[in-house]
């Protein structure tokens, strides 16, 4: 091997592990974003598209497979699968998304305003969400149904106290790394108020950061709401949910009936694994800082 | 000799040792006058404490004790909060890279000030970033560029716009052009003497490199271990240094023919 071909090796090999430069598209980035996309989109018109009433029961082809008037089977009650799955995709989808939704908002004003202040408040600040990380969510959503009771609402308000110092704790080392950017006394010695830098400029900044770790967060805080609803703790009968009906389908597994329960349990799995992903890539791109 | 633009009265800064740690004295005693239109450097080593003057004055840092005028109003000093001097004096900081939101567009961040403190009407304000552009060198057209697409000689040009837009009668400049090429240095430099003559602006100018401090300063202060140690007009200063620190100081830059001390004593 001539001494050109040696120094070149190392170009090649470069390529070879980094095909893609930066900027370019990344197929699984696009195709877990188009799923996601899908689902959120399965959330707000799959009520309307289901097949058969939600509640309508056919005890005679109670648990039976996939045919041409059931798509999917039906459950033990003899209700179109189809129908309970589209008309679940609402509740198992907004959980998750107002969860989300207000656990990072919330963090990001706890994070930003400790990272601004600065001193004993950040101090302060920054030790309560070190505690509140300690507490498992399923467990305080648990214990927050059995006092308050089941349904949609209480899960989700639990899960979102819960996963709020999760997304704070990263947006606010980001935030910290941002104030202590010049530009920020540049801004400071302009005369801008504290109100504008923090919205207009800090904000700004760390948003993409936010809304990865949001996505993130989505993939869990969908697995947690249905092991909730699996548990029997979150909606209630008759209204359809993916974790109730995995839970639902769980006597008709030991007959063979395993629809119900196997797709209710792909969706979530889908679901979660695609908001993961695209949640980790994103992350992934903005560390590249692109 | 009329009333100086800026005062700087016995400034004095300790920061508390964490812990068992001694406190740091960062600024022992500086006073100094700083005319209208003049400029000023403030030379030393890091640690000299040079940094820490020019942010008390800027209102970035307070003093633990001492005062500082502008114009005969106190702005900082023993009891002051930070950013009283308003718009009067503005900064221009070391990292080109650092002093610009990545996120906003330069002509935008110009843009922003002009709204904020001079509550201009857009097509205003759009006639005066273009003519704070052109003021130092840069086309109208690097309005909608990002930071990032910009060299350092140029973010830093944006960075004086920036600082420009809100008129200023002081404009600080720490280490403004260390981070940047030789060549492009000379470039900013030359902007920073032409825009003294044409706004009549005065300028504090922190710097290590004696070479730069020649070409901007009329006097200049020598400052070690928060103490100025010799002041004087630059060119004094510099070609004729009372001081030993200041001869260490001159001894110390490179230049053709140069023996680093330490090895010349050994050799």
């Amino acid at each position: 091997m001539s001494l050109e071909q040696l120094t070149r090796l190392p170009l090649l090999a470069g390529r070879l592990v980094r095909p893609r430069r930066r900027g370019h598209a990344d197929p699984v980035l696009i195709g877990c974003g188009l799923i996601c996309a899908g689902l959120l989109a399965l959330a707000l018109i799959g009520p309307v598209l289901t097949p058969y009433p939600l509640d309508q029961t056919d005890i005679l082809n109670a648990s039976q497979g996939p045919s041409a008037e059931h798509l999917l089977g039906t459950d033990s009650l003899g209700r179109d699968l189809l129908s309970r799955l589209l008309a679940g995709a609402r509740p198992s989808i907004t959980a998750p998304a107002v969860i989300v939704l207000a656990s990072t908002t919330l963090g990001v004003i706890v994070a930003v305003f400790a990272a601004w202040r600065g001193g004993r408040v950040d101090r302060v600040i920054s030790r309560m969400l070190d505690v509140m990380f300690t507490v498992p969510g399923l467990l305080v959503a648990v214990i927050a149904a059995a006092i308050l009771g089941t349904g949609f609402w209480v899960p989700v308000a639990a899960l979102t106290v819960t996963y709020m110092p999760y997304i704070a704790r990263i947006v606010h080392s980001a935030a910290i790394r941002e104030c202590r950017l010049p530009y920020v006394e540049a801004c400071q010695l302009a005369g801008l108020s504290s109100w504008r830098i923090c919205t207009r400029h800090i904000l700004r900044n760390i948003a993409p950061l936010a809304v990865a770790q949001a996505t993130l967060a989505f993939a869990w805080a969908l697995m947690d709401f249905g092991a909730i609803s699996f548990l029997g703790l979150g909606l209630q009968p008759p209204a359809a949910e993916w974790g109730s009906m995995v839970n639902e389908g769980r006597a008709d597994l030991l007959t063979g009936a395993i629809w119900e329960s196997m797709t209710a349990g792909v969706l979530i799995v889908l679901a979660a694994v695609s908001f993961n992903i695209l949640g980790e890539r994103l992350a992934a791109r903005i560390g590249d800082g692109s | 000799m009329s009333e100086p633009l800026l005062r700087v009265a016995n400034l004095r800064k300790v920061f508390p040792g964490q812990g068992t740690a001694d406190d740091l004295v960062a600024v022992d005693g500086v006073s100094f006058d700083l005319q209208q239109g003049e400029s000023v450097a403030i030379v030393g080593e890091s640690g000299s404490g040079k940094t820490t003057t020019a942010r008390i004055i800027a209102g970035l840092e307070t003093a633990t004790d001492g005062e500082v005028l502008l114009d005969g109003k106190t702005v900082a000093g023993r009891g002051i909060g930070l950013l009283r001097a308003g718009r009067d004096i503005q900064m221009v900081f070391q990292d080109p890279f650092g002093s610009l939101d990545p996120r906003q567009r330069v002509g935008a961040a110009i843009e922003e000030l002009l709204a904020v403190r001079f509550r201009q009407p857009k097509a205003e304000r759009r006639a005066r970033v273009a003519e704070l552009l052109e003021q130092v060198g840069l086309d109208e057209q690097h309005a909608g560029e990002y930071p990032r697409s910009l060299s350092g000689g140029q973010r830093q040009r944006v960075a004086i716009a920036r600082a420009l837009a809100l008129q200023p009668r002081l404009l600080i400049l720490d280490e403004a052009v260390a981070a940047l090429d030789v060549s492009v240095q000379a470039q900013v430099l030359n902007l920073l003497i032409d825009l003294r003559e044409q706004l009549d602006i005065s300028y504090l100018f922190v710097s290590h490199d004696l070479a730069v401090v020649r070409q901007i300063s009329d006097r200049c202060l020598v400052m070690n271990e928060g103490v100025v140690v010799e002041a004087g007009t630059t060119a004094d200063i510099l070609d004729h240094p009372g001081q030993p620190y200041t001869q260490q100081l001159l001894a110390a830059v490179p230049r053709p023919g140069w023996v680093p001390s330490r090895r010349a004593a050994t050799a």
